[in-house]
């Protein structure tokens, strides 16, 4: 069993003509680590992914895998595997053929290839499949002998290329918690790529948000969740209302913002800008729907707002209750069922109390689109 | 408005025109194939006869041509499916730009005549060897002049372009992902080319082989400048057209149908078996109990048909051996002699009729019973029809019918010289 080796991204750029596909990229993945790339389709991850299996050499830059420059070694040379967004399974080869080709290739015999074939499909919860074809099995066997067939290479580093968006809902939540179950037991590097925030806050040890070829922000899941670093990041990870305005005070760690429409708000400024900002900028503070809570008997502790009800969703462990906001979005709040029959009236107005602790301001920005 | 009926008719008339031009020619040279008379017709009937399968087994030219032939078949085979698998691997690694270019050339040969390419491609390697110094009677000179190789380089040249249209086909539905993958579990190139690719196309590989055979066997226009000094098939037969044919070109073209036939039915019997295997595996279908005739037999009309015909050749076969058309040939030339007989008396008595009356003043431009239609148009022959002018002889000697389209200019009595057919 292989112990997971590094992989560094050292100033890495990738450009397709005049195209950058990938700016400036700088990320260390520790030994053993399950580190995801996440951002929404076109931002430059799955480039990122290419280059660091070697089917693309970055325009500037360096790949290192455990230590060593991957520069000119080409991917049948480097020691990862990667496990292709639609799998690409031998369409002609039978399943234990799939898993064993890497062994083929290096001249393996038949019966000692059969053999750890078995063996994986027995790890994989496949035993006595190995002699159907790839179009006999569903689509979570499918992708479970793609798990498979990169393990039976002995890789370094497993690279994962969105595996899990092609099953449906159930079998995707099952996989997450398989794969996070086998990269525990075989303790190597796991590479994920997704646009799926659930997938990357449940599985990864590390995160890595990119948008548009950039990446904005590194971290664990808890980190980027609670304290995002870009206008982008808080927008694309989970749910977030916004409300913009000017910086009014700075007072240490927190800020006082003067909103556009909902007065005036106080909230911790997000890590990664903490002294970055000065009075009178344009900023933006981020309330996560569960970071508000209903302002108890009119008590005003001075930083709630008032909104009237939109609408309201029931969605069984939650009410969600929508109020108009100060943009195009309504303000969206999240209150735990329990028990209560319904939260409001349409066209009532409420007053929310914001918890300045999980809240955070940052420099005005571009936001996710969705 | 159209009544449905009408366009229904409309439709019926129209397939059975449309089949009817397909299938006709094949049909009349089947029937000529076996009809005893010594040039291809389907009628009058004579004689049944399987004589022109005999004459055509023992025709040393014929067979000569089929094994060259055969030999230039699988030579094109060889090169042409492998330059255009080539180039078809070449058309998807390159620009798209450039690609439309390179498919332009490739594609090239198709719509080239296959006399340019027949001429070029002999100059061209004639001159080849000259720059190569092949001196007279050298191995080289003798390899630049061979036949053989001239005609498989010739045909290849544009049965490559076609063998690279089917891999085009198949390439497309290629995932590239698959290469990847195998070069990512650590394959090298060559490894994943034979491993992933090759399989893939094998289809394709097959079905572009038959195309390339099929194609370079019933070339002419390129082979008959290429060919020099050996001979194929369509050589051989465009040569005996010139010195005079008989059935046993029908008994060769009915004995080709025959085993197009056989081939494709056995093909379609064949992957209708496979499906319906795959259908019981997968049970969709259930599994055929044990009876009296083969499970590859029950719901395959085509394995049924390819049985019967199997069986009926070889019935022919057998009849064939034993059966003997002499008695009914003799029976034709007696009937035939009589009618001319006949006719003869006839014509005489009625010179005799017309004797006194003017003198027929267009008999330098009768034909003399050996014109392009022989004396199929010959009064003799039209009993009912009133005589024109008579001819001033009656012109057919006994022992050549002349009742063909060519009549007897092309008969191998008339040729001193013609060769040993």
């Amino acid at each position: 069993m292989s112990t997971g080796v590094a992989v560094d991204l050292e100033n890495v750029w990738i450009k397709f003509g005049d195209f950058v596909a990938v700016r400036e990229a700088n990320v260390n993945i520790k030994g053993g680590d399950f580190f995801s790339f996440l951002g929404p389709s076109g931002c430059g991850k799955t480039t990122i992914l290419r280059a660091i299996s070697g089917f693309l050499d970055p325009s500037e830059g360096h790949v290192r895998i455990g230590g060593r420059d991957m520069a000119g070694i080409g991917p049948n040379k480097r020691p990862t595997a990667l496990i292709f967004q639609n799998l690409a399974l031998f369409p002609l080869m039978k399943i234990w053929e799939n898993i064993s080709f890497s062994m083929e290739v290096r001249g393996a015999s038949a019966a000692e290839r059969r053999k750890r074939a078995d063996e994986l499909l027995d790890m994989v919860a496949l035993g006595g499949q190995g002699d159907k074809l790839p179009s006999e099995l569903s689509g979570g066997q499918k992708q479970r002998v793609a798990i498979a067939r990169a393990l039976c290479a002995n890789p370094d580093v497993l690279l994962l290329d969105e595996p899990l968006s092609a099953l449906d809902l159930k079998l995707r939540q099952h996989m997450r918690t398989e794969l996070r179950e086998i990269q525990q037991r075989v303790g190597i590097t796991f590479i994920y790529i997704t646009h799926d925030q659930g997938e990357a806050l449940t599985m990864s040890d590390n995160v890595a948000v990119m948008k548009a070829g950039v990446i904005d922000q590194i971290g664990s899941g808890k980190e980027i969740y609670d304290a995002p670093a870009t206008p982008f990041v808080a927008s694309f990870v989970g749910e977030n209302n916004v409300f913009r305005g000017k910086i009014r005070s700075i007072d240490g760690t927190r800020a006082t913002i003067e909103t556009n429409r909902s007065g005036v708000l106080t909230a911790e400024i997000t890590p990664a800008q903490r002294g970055k900002m000065a009075v009178g900028d344009a900023a933006m503070l981020f309330v996560r729907p569960e970071a508000l809570t209903l302002a108890e008997g009119g008590t005003d502790t001075g930083n709630t707002i008032s909104a009237k009800v939109v609408n309201e969703e029931f969605e069984g462990n939650t009410f969600s209750v929508f109020l108009e906001g100060d943009g195009a979005k309504p303000i969206k709040m999240s209150l735990p069922n329990t028990g209560q029959t319904r939260i409001a009236e349409r066209g009532k107005p409420l007053t929310l109390h914001i918890n300045p602790q999980t809240t955070v301001i940052m420099p005005a920005g571009e936001l996710a689109s969705d | 408005m159209k009544s449905p009926i009408v366009s229904r008719i409309a439709l019926g008339l129209y397939f059975i025109i449309f089949f009817g031009y397909l299938m006709g020619p094949l049909l009349v040279m089947s029937v000529s194939a076996f009809n005893s008379p010594s040039f291809p017709s389907a009628s009058p009937w004579e004689c049944f006869t399987f004589e022109w399968f005999s004459v055509l087994w023992h025709d040393r030219h014929i067979r000569e041509g089929i094994y060259y032939s055969v030999i230039i078949g699988l030579g094109t085979v060889i090169l042409s499916v492998s330059m255009g698998l080539a180039a078809s691997i070449v058309l998807t690694q390159i620009s798209a730009r450039l690609r439309s270019v390179y498919y332009t050339m490739i594609i090239a040969p198709i719509l080239i005549p296959g006399v340019v390419i027949g001429i070029s491609t002999l100059v061209f390697w004639d001159r080849v060897g000259r720059f190569l110094g092949a001196g007279e009677g050298s191995l080289l000179d003798g390899l630049f002049h061979n036949g053989l190789f001239l005609t498989i380089l010739g045909q290849s040249s544009f049965i490559a372009s076609y063998a690279m249209l089917v891999f085009v086909a198949r390439l497309q539905r290629f995932d590239p992902g698959l290469t990847e993958a195998a070069l990512d579990l650590g394959a090298s190139h060559t490894q994943a080319f034979r491993k992933i690719l090759l399989p893939f196309l094998r289809p394709a590989i097959a079905s572009a082989s038959v195309l390339a055979f099929l194609a370079s066997f019933e070339n002419y226009n390129t082979t008959t400048f290429t060919i020099v000094d050996y001979k194929t098939l369509t050589t051989v037969l465009a040569q005996k057209v010139r010195l005079g044919i008989n059935p046993s070109i029908s008994a060769l073209a009915f004995a080709i149908i025959t085993l197009t036939i056989l081939v494709a039915l056995a093909s379609e019997a064949y992957r209708r078996a496979a499906q319906r295997k795959e259908a019981v595996w997968q049970g969709k279908v259930a599994r055929p109990a044990a009876r009296l005739w083969p499970a590859w037999l029950r719901g395959n009309p085509a394995a049924i048909l390819f049985v019967l015909l199997s069986f009926t050749i070889i019935v022919a076969f057998g009849v064939a051996q034993r059966y003997s058309p002499a008695q009914c040939k003799i029976a034709a030339r007696e009937a035939k002699q009589a009618e001319i007989q006949r006719s003869i008396e006839e014509l005489r008595a009625r010179r005799q009729e017309e004797a006194p009356q003017a003198p027929a003043p267009t008999t330098d431009t009768a034909p003399a019973g050996s014109g392009a239609f022989g004396n199929v148009f010959a009064p003799g022959n039209l009993p009912g029809a009133p005589a024109p002018e008579p001819a001033p002889e009656p012109a057919p000697a006994p022992d050549a019918p002349a009742n063909g389209a060519f009549g007897n200019v092309f008969a191998p009595g008339n040729l001193t010289t013609g060769g040993d057919n």
